[in-house]
């Protein structure tokens, strides 16, 4: 399962990874972002377009086979 | 493990409890595998949920945008954990290392992280706050819960304090065009956090969306029906209110109460710990085996002249639970300080309110930059003549510098030359309320210097202060 976070402290609203993937993040009010942590698996190459378009690299993203216990994770942290 | 792995860690450290399975718990896990610990890692959580996020329940899931269930947090790293969720600790056995379960299931550690958070402060009165639309938000499920309740087109929403929980609740309610009336006691919303001067902005950035905002006003009492539905609620100016929907957003209470007899110093104002994240026992020793991260600690920060804080910011629990798991896992000579800058983001009522440093120990606050009218701007808090933090409101960009200023010890006012800033700088008092008074939602509060564990509302005076149907006003004897 796709799973991202994004550090909105660190995120200054520049919405690149809105254009790279539209569905997942959005722009609210001119500068505050949204987004869904649990985006489609489907959508996981626009995702990634998304957290590598970031300029502050403040969106994590993490790929899970499993809930619980065994994950397997891609390390994805700066 | 490596032989280099081997020195960096002290090797006596195999076995490593967590206890409060949410950001701050989840972070340290990822940071102890990341920093390369191979032992066990038990995470223990009363929620039944895999770690998930809070930020997004009083924003996104509350509009309907967001099903609750799709906050749940990424595993960044191979955790290799072992999860017990749905029961909490009960108790905690210095001597023996051990943590207490409620099943009755006792595991033992060689080091533990507590990172067991707040929870919503309740309504006072029991058999109010238990009527069908008294609602609290803190949880997956309260968020489910209030959206329920919004979703269905209540008449009137009540939200109880204006803190950032309560200002996010009523911006939604707008949103959702539902008529919202917010009470708060003090004289602006947001003024445990922010002061009285910026409290005033977000006072007239509500009136402007249509919120029904009553200030220096408490409720002092909540009414059902013969059903147990949620019908009145009585206003201390006398005034009377029909709404079907109450929000209780009276700030939140540290999970202490389960380190009772433990030997650890804390009281409600957290667990306190020295800047290596270490526990104190209640004979003012730093533990050498027990950490503790997170909204539910309380420790002396290098910037604030060691005043103790507790500091209830999302960014505070990733970046504090990352270095108390840097430092469980090291030896001595190779822990590092937690001196990190509180930060926070909010976003209401069309703006991004972001802060860096801690507005709470201010005494003045100036504009520095874009105005009022726009709703563009940034303002500058100094206390005894050097910025100690910054807010930003719609203008997120400008806060790394701001950041650094802090950082630096710059002066007060700062010296910016900034195109879009006044032509003079005015300082203006921050406005806060005087230490010890209860506001809602300060959520980054100094709390007094050393590890004293006197329990603050001990008297019968303060614990009325603390009552939030006392109206403004009340003089404690
Ligand atoms: C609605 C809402 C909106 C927010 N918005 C923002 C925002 O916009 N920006 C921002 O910076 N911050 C925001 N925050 C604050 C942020 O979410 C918190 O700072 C953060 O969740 C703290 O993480 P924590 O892990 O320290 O504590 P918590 O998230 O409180 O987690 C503690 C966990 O421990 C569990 N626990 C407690 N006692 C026990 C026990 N005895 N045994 C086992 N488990 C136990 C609890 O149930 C909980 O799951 C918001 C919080 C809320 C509630
Ligand atoms: S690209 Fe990065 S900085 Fe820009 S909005 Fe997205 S998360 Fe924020």
């Amino acid at each position: 399962m796709l799973r991202i976070v994004v550090d909105l402290n660190r995120c200054e609203s520049y919405a690149q990874c809105v254009f790279a993937a539209p569905s997942v993040f959005w722009i609210k009010d001119g500068e505050s972002l949204e987004y869904d942590y649990v985006p489609d698996d489907s959508l996981r190459v626009q995702v990634e377009r998304a957290a590598a378009a970031c300029p502050v690299q403040a969106i994590s993203i993490c790929w899970l086979d499993e809930q619980l216990g065994q994950q397997r994770g891609n390390h994805n942290e700066q | 493990m490596s032989s280099s792995d081997t020195e960096k860690t002290a090797s006596s450290v195999q076995r490593i409890i967590i206890v409060g399975a949410s950001l701050a718990g989840l972070s340290a896990a990822e940071a102890l595998r990341s920093e390369g610990f191979t032992g066990t890692i038990t995470v223990i959580g009363d929620e039944p949920y895999a770690p998930y996020d809070r930020p997004p329940l009083s924003k996104t899931v509350l509009t309907g945008l967001l099903p609750a269930e799709h906050t749940t947090l990424p595993q960044r790293v191979d955790l290799h954990a072992e999860w017990l969720l749905g029961v909490p600790a009960i108790g905690l056995a210095l001597e023996n290392r051990e943590v207490e379960l409620a099943d009755g299931r006792r595991f033992g550690f060689d080091r533990l992280l507590i990172a067991t958070g707040t929870r919503a402060r309740p309504w006072p009165d029991s058999a109010q706050a238990a009527l069908d639309g008294v609602c609290l938000l803190r949880t997956r499920d309260d968020a489910a819960k209030l959206r329920a309740r919004l979703a269905a087109g209540p008449k009137r929403v009540l939200v109880i304090g204006g803190g950032f929980i309560g200002s996010e609740v009523a911006s939604v309610c707008r949103e959702l065009d539902l008529t919202v009336t917010v009470t708060e006691r003090s004289s602006t919303p947001l003024i445990g956090a922010l002061g009285s001067a910026a409290g005033m902005f977000a006072g007239q950035l509500q009136c402007a969306h249509g919120v029904d905002l009553r200030c220096n006003v408490t409720i002092t009492a909540l009414e059902g029906d013969e059903n147990g539905r949620l019908r009145h609620a009585y206003l201390s100016d006398g005034d009377t209110l029909d709404i079907d929907v109450a929000v209780v957003a009276l700030g939140a209470v540290r999970n202490v109460e389960w380190l009772h007899d433990s030997g650890l110093a804390f009281d409600s104002r957290g667990i306190i710990c020295d800047s290596t994240c270490r526990a104190f026992n209640t004979n003012g020793m730093a533990t050498d085996n027990i950490f503790v991260a997170g909204d539910v600690a309380r420790w002396p920060h290098p910037l604030y002249e060691g005043e103790l804080l507790t500091v209830e910011h999302w960014g505070n629990s990733v970046e504090q639970a990352r270095t108390a798991a840097h430092n469980m896992m090291s030896a001595p000579a190779d822990r590092r300080a937690y001196e990190t800058l509180p930060a926070f983001w909010s976003r209401q009522f069309g703006v991004n309110l972001k802060t860096v440093g801690l507005p709470t120990f201010a005494d003045e606050v100036v504009l520095t930059q874009g105005s009022i009218a726009e709703r563009r701007l940034v303002a500058a808090y100094g206390h005894k003549g050097r910025i100690v933090a910054a807010l930003t409101v719609n203008m997120a960009r400008w806060l790394p510098a701001y950041k650094a200023m802090i950082e630096a010890r710059a002066p007060f006012p700062p010296v910016l030359h900034a195109p879009d800033g006044p032509a003079e700088l005015r300082p203006v008092p921050a406005g806060f309320p005087p230490r010890g008074q209860s506001t809602h939602s300060p959520i980054a509060t100094p709390t007094g210097p050393g590890p004293s564990i006197s329990p603050p509302e001990e008297s019968s005076t303060s614990a009325k202060v603390q009552d939030p149907r006392v109206p403004p006003g009340f003089q404690p004897k």
